[in-house]
């Protein structure tokens, strides 16, 4: 099959994976590398690493994988995925996060009992896990900066992001339940001050000018079919 | 320990976890609470302690946390009962997600859309330091290796943001410490 992939969404030059096969080899060996949870090392491989997508693309398409159902990280690469390669893209992606993980749990959990004897496993696992906390807080920390430019403004992203995190980690308010309530909320205050600065900028408009917008200049060697 | 299932309650299990799945906002691991139920519960399927290692398991993994789903599968009836559970909790939020981000996709500009990023935005990151703060809990709460783990999540913290150095490093380091005895 030599059908050209449908262009990526971006303009800009900007890396890519070349195949659904690349696709599949980066998600599976991110997934490998994400020992309690991907999403930090996601962030790490595809956007500090191999440069597919900015923070603050990373950031949206998780804001949105969140809100839907399912698993956050499997709907993140479901859209990564679908992005580049459509279908192709996205079952690549999905199969990479899981196919890997997926035979190593299993053969886990087919030989736990033995595995659990030794203390050492244990310290492990231990080490490992806090390793995954400092990648989450390292994480979220590279993330306050795509707030700058929010059109929610400081005030409102600081009140909403505290909101968030002391529902979760004060009072374990269920995640759902944050999501929908706290999600839905900064939607509609989102929504609200793009409405306020649309209005802004029609008014800022209406500023009668003697200049009329001119268009861009044509380029030399196309005079014919410009119009006037 | 392998068990079987007759194929109408394998059936009955994908069918059940395929409700599930468009119940799992958040992540399926907010579903874990009715899957106990119908699990443990009501079928009797698995014991409480079989749950709960399914559980500690795909914590342990590398990989999405999801993949406690088919441990329960596998615990349930093998091979099949995972590929069944798996499914089932994928397909129908799977499909969803896709409908949802091609249409969000064509409408990027409206201000609807872009309401819905700007807005979920600091919530997002207010999850992810939550995140990071109920994974370091148990560590803190810990008085015999506080002072080992603190410093282990710190190094990493610093690292990822100073260098580019790769994840899998860092989770050697911190598998060697902690099987040392450090942490």
């Amino acid at each position: 099959m030599s059908a050209p992939p449908p262009a990526p969404a971006t303009a800009a030059p900007r890396a890519h994976p070349a195949s659904p096969l690349a696709l599949f080899v980066a998600f599976s060996l991110l997934a490998l590398q994400g020992f309690g949870g991907v999403l930090a090392v996601a962030q790490r491989e595809l956007v500090d690493r191999r440069g597919w997508l900015t923070r603050l693309e990373f950031v949206e398409l998780y804001a949105v994988a969140q809100l839907l159902p399912g698993p956050n990280v499997v709907n993140l690469s479901l859209m990564i995925g679908d992005r580049y390669f459509g279908l192709r893209g996205a079952f690549a992606a999905i199969s990479g996060m899981l196919l890997a993980p997926l035979l190593v749990v299993l053969a886990l959990a087919a030989s736990y009992q033995q595995l659990a004897e030794y203390p050492a496993v244990a310290g492990a696992l231990r080490g490992m896990g806090a390793v995954a906390a400092g990648l989450i807080l390292a994480m979220a920390l590279k993330m306050l900066t795509t707030l700058r430019g929010n059109v929610l403004g400081p005030a409102l992203c600081t009140a909403l992001g505290l909101a968030t995190l002391t529902a979760i980690a004060v009072f374990r308010v269920p995640l759902a339940w944050v999501v929908i309530g706290l999600g839905l909320s900064g939607w509609g205050l989102a929504r609200w001050r793009i409405a306020l600065h649309d209005a802004a900028a029609a008014r800022a408009k209406e500023v009668p000018t003697d200049v009329p917008t001119t268009a861009p200049a044509p380029p030399a060697g196309r005079d014919p079919g410009t119009p006037g | 320990m392998m068990n079987t299932l007759p194929a109408g309650e394998l059936l009955e299990l994908f069918l059940r976890f395929l409700t599930l799945s468009l119940l799992s906002i958040g992540g399926a691991m907010s579903t874990a609470p009715e899957m106990h139920r119908y699990l443990v519960v009501e079928r009797g399927w698995l014991g409480d302690a079989d749950f709960t290692t399914a559980i500690a398991l795909a914590q342990a993994a590398p990989g999405p946390n999801v993949l406690f789903v088919p441990v329960l599968g596998f615990q349930v009836a093998g091979l099949a009962g995972a590929a069944a559970a798996l499914l089932g909790i994928l397909l129908p939020s799977t499909l969803l997600s896709l409908a949802v981000s091609r249409w969000g996709a064509t409408r990027r500009n409206t201000p609807l859309v872009r309401a819905f990023t700007a807005g979920l935005a600091p919530v997002t990151v207010g999850l992810t330091f939550a995140a990071g703060w109920l994974l370091a809990l148990p560590f803190i709460g810990d008085p015999a290796h506080r002072l080992g783990a603190l410093a282990l999540i710190a190094l990493t913290a610093l690292v990822t943001l100073k260098t580019k150095l790769a994840p899998m490093w860092m989770i050697a380091v911190g598998a060697a410490a902690g099987a040392l005895g450090m942490v």
